[in-house]
């Protein structure tokens, strides 16, 4: 690439975590300024929507967008972006599928904002208000405008088109540096493709991989909450639901690395529709167990199957949760 | 009637405004400070398994996560009623002081340092963190970075991720500390006192031995006379991890120390229609509006008021600072809300001690970190000290543990109201016959680095400039001027 490239980072529903994981690239964060051009940060960097609007279409090299869609004004920008930009990647899991602000999909807009602002036991609200229940509100004689809330949580790709995905809640500095330099590369990848992760899953670069047997044989699943697995035994075979088996390896397996199981935050391997109902048969076939029925009663006492599952993907999800198949 | 609005345009549209009202003279009658952020956590936790909080909990901030995991997890610890090994109390409490010094650093240099290092009035180009550079000399620019770095690095080996901790499990943390692990964080502990040492005398050199500085901190503009609220030990010395609950009044009388279970007995939460933050204030002193003083419920957390509820600093090199500020700003509590910064700097060092004292005792590396839970679950609630104040969580199960019911009070939440006087007091200082003076601009904005709000908490926005937008409103709603802060 003979000109410059030009990058953008924008962020939605994010809690910051992402941009945070940007900065924790430390001293590698010069040597990004070094090879590019950043012309639109608004979280580090003071420049502004009009500046974004004022560039050529397909000016930017590549845009990276981490948070779901929540806010009407979400929208807009991602759209934006989208005109500006050769290509677009989705940042994160919250961006990729919707993440864990994603599972208040279970629930709908009027029961988020009722629990928030009638029933929780601290709030004093004698005349029943409710934010956002309105989109303008007189006060002194002026009014306010409010902004939307959108019915459901979205992720990236049910907005906009979406060229790649780098996942994790957050990527990792590792992770995030090798799709740079994939990306820097001038070798693209086909679209749609995941950047900067593995494409074999967790176990595989799991240290405790060696004590996992080919096939994984449980009688019961055990809880965190009363059970403390022994160190240096995969988390599974100890009977805890670790999800690495079905998930995206590349963080370096870092929650297995603190003695916990894997909840998933890598996502998806590239062959799989859908991560929870791929997680949930997984589970199912290495229950030592005989009949469906013994089957069942073990998975029911998974007290929280679609937060053990989707933590990390329910708006992508088949399933959706009950506000779910909102596409824009 | 006209309006202003003020939109901190940096975080785009949808997150956070501030619209003054003027009166028929053109001078600000009121001003509002509008949080546009909702994402429903207390909704959708119901439903999750209690085990999963401390997971799910750090996403409502990824710059705090590790205040949202700590105190989910001592949630946890109250809804199973047990006790975790002294262990695993100080692991826990070694990660979480890391966690508190590096972000406070991060907030000092980053944030708050080019209004005072570099200067107020210096040139905004320069009112940055590479202008913050060129004061303190590249090598300290690059120690700030490393050090950082080191923090967090000890925090992946503790917590297993530093951003979204995975370690605190009810009872206890998920592993011991290693040997190897123990002689890392004892050689990183010396490093990071040495740091906050060099910080504090940083502060005095650059920022209190200036006039014009000092008078900023102590002027009207930036005073209110509100409650304070912050954690205390049984000696009534600042704490992070754990410890009561104390109210003080503006006049510096303890008004309440409280167990963090009787928290709905002590804090309310006000609605507003025009703004998705809701307004803590004391309940028995009740919400009297937009007002300071010993009559409005309105309090603050955050590093000042952890200050002004405690009795002084549990560690020594602390206990001196904390002594130097008060006598400086002539006693308690001190009002000033640019006192914070300094605040945040005595904390910063206390910070650095407790992690020399816990990284140098053998306990740290004792391999009993867990008790296992015997009780049936019901209710569980855990309070801890965030960077920018106290945080509670309070959860309800069903027998098995499934969360029926949770409520969140969160650190910014509670400053929000003294952020709405903070912003009001400064509309009303500077807006005169519909004419908005620069002041208010950098006045608004030095007044919000104070508070840190932080972030996804409350705002979403991050160190950095805030340029505003200003738009002017005639009576019938017609837009007259818009006014760019220039940068
Ligand atoms: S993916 Fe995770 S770290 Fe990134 S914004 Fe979402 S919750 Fe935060
Ligand atoms: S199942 Fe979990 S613990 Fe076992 S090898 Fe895979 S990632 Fe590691
Ligand atoms: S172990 Fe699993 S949940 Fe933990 S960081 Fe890696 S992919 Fe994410």
């Amino acid at each position: 690439m003979s000109e410059r490239v030009k990058v953008a980072f924008y962020w939605c529903a994010s809690c910051g975590g992402c941009e945070e994981a940007v900065v924790d690239l430390a001293e590698k964060i010069l040597d990004v300024i070094n090879l590019v051009d950043i012309v639109f940060w608004p979280v580090a960097m003071d420049f502004k929507l009009e500046d974004v609007e004022r560039m050529p279409d397909n000016s930017i090299t590549v845009s990276f967008i981490n948070g779901g869609i929540r806010l009407s004004e979400h929208e807009k920008v991602v759209k934006l972006l989208r005109q500006k930009s050769k290509l677009v990647v989705a940042f994160g899991a919250c961006s990729s599928w919707g993440g864990i602000p994603g599972l208040a999909n279970l629930y709908t807009r009027e029961e988020i904002l009722e629990r928030a602002y009638l029933t929780t036991p601290t709030t004093h609200n004698p005349d029943k208000i409710i934010p956002g229940s309105k989109t303008e509100v007189e006060i002194d004689n002026t009014k306010i405008e409010v902004p939307v809330f959108l019915a459901s949580l979205k992720p990236l790709d049910e907005v906009i088109d979406v060229d790649y995905y780098i996942p994790g809640c957050p990527p990792t500095p590792n992770v995030t540096w090798k799709a740079l330099e994939t990306l820097l590369s001038g070798n693209l990848p086909s679209k749609g493709s995941v950047l900067g992760a593995s494409d074999r899953s967790l176990c595989d670069e799991c240290p405790l991989n060696k004590t996992k047997p080919e096939n994984v044989l449980i009688k019961e699943f055990k809880r965190i909450v009363n059970f403390n697995p022994e160190p240096n035994k995969c988390l599974l075979v100890q009977g805890l639901p670790c999800l690495g088996p079905v998930t995206r390896g590349g963080c370096g397996a870092l929650c297995v690395n603190a003695n916990m199981p894997c909840t998933g935050c890598f996502g998806p391997l590239s062959d799989v529709r859908d991560y929870g109902g791929k997680a949930i048969s997984y589970l199912a076939s290495i229950l030592d167990l005989d009949n469906e029925e013994d089957i069942k009663r073990e998975l029911s006492k998974i007290i929280d199957a679609t937060g053990l599952v989707y933590k990390y993907y329910l708006p992508k999800s088949a399933l959706k949760g009950k506000v779910g198949g909102s596409k824009s | 009637m006209k309006e202003i609005i003020i939109d901190p345009i940096t975080r785009l549209e949808g997150h956070g405004k501030i619209i003054i009202v003027l009166d028929d003279d053109g001078n600000a009658k009121r001003a509002y400070f509008q949080v546009p952020e909702l994402r429903g956590f207390e909704k959708f936790a119901e439903g999750r398994a209690a085990e999963d909080m401390p997971i799910i909990t750090p996403r409502i901030c990824g710059v705090c996560p590790m205040a949202h995991h700590m105190a989910s997890t001592k949630a946890l610890d109250d809804l199973y009623k047990i006790d975790p090994p002294s262990a695993a109390k100080k692991i826990r409490e070694l990660a979480y002081n890391v966690f508190m010094l590096e972000d406070h650093a991060l907030h000092f240099y980053i944030l708050a340092g080019p209004d005072f290092i570099v200067g107020p009035t210096a040139p905004k180009s320069e009112r940055n963190v590479v202008g913050v550079i060129k004061k303190v000399g590249l090598e300290v620019g690059k120690r700030i970075i490393v050090t950082r770095k080191k923090l967090r690095d000890i925090n992946t080996r503790l917590a297993g991720k530093v951003i979204h901790p995975v370690f605190g499990v009810p009872g206890g943390v998920s592993k011991p500390v290693s040997e190897d692990d123990a002689k890392e964080i004892r050689a990183i502990a010396n490093e990071a006192l040495d740091f906050a040492m060099f910080t504090l005398k940083a502060f005095k050199d650059l920022v209190l031995s200036k006039k014009e500085i000092l008078d900023l901190i102590i002027s009207e503009a930036y005073t209110h006379r509100t409650y304070y609220m912050g954690l205390v030990d049984d000696k009534n010395r600042v704490n992070f991890y754990d410890g009561k609950i104390k109210i003080v009044t503006p006049s510096g009388k303890e008004f309440a120390k409280f167990d963090v279970h009787e928290y709905q007995n002590y804090i309310q939460e006000h609605v507003e229609p025009w703004t998705y933050i809701k307004f803590p204030f004391i309940r028995q002193v009740g919400w009297k509006g937009f007002v300071d003083g010993e009559d409005s419920g309105i309090y603050c957390v955050a590093p000042l008021a952890r200050l002004n509820v405690a009795d002084g600093m549990a560690t020594p090199l602390a206990q001196e600072a904390y002594e130097e500020m008060y006598e400086m700003l002539s006693g308690k509590p001190v009002h000033h809300t640019l006192a914070f910064h300094w605040a945040r700097v005595i904390e910063m060092v206390y910070a650095a001690e407790r992690i020399k004292e816990l990284a140098e005792d053998p306990e740290l590396t004792d391999k009993n970190v867990r008790v296992m839970p015997t009780s049936t679950p019901s209710i569980g609630i855990g309070v801890v000290e965030a960077p920018r104040g106290t945080l509670i969580h309070h959860y309800e199960t069903d027998e098995l543990g499934r969360i029926k019911r949770a409520n969140l009070i969160v650190a910014t939440q509670q400053n929000a109201a003294r952020i709405a006087l903070s912003v009001d007091k400064a509309a009303k200082s500077f807006v005169k016959r519909g004419i908005i003076d620069e002041g208010l601009l950098n006045m608004v904005e030095i007044a919000f680095r104070a508070y840190d709000p932080c972030h996804a908490c409350g705002t979403h926005s991050l160190p950095g400039s805030m340029p505003f937008k200003i738009y002017l409103y005639n009576e019938d709603g017609k837009l007259l001027n818009v006014i760019t802060r220039e940068q």
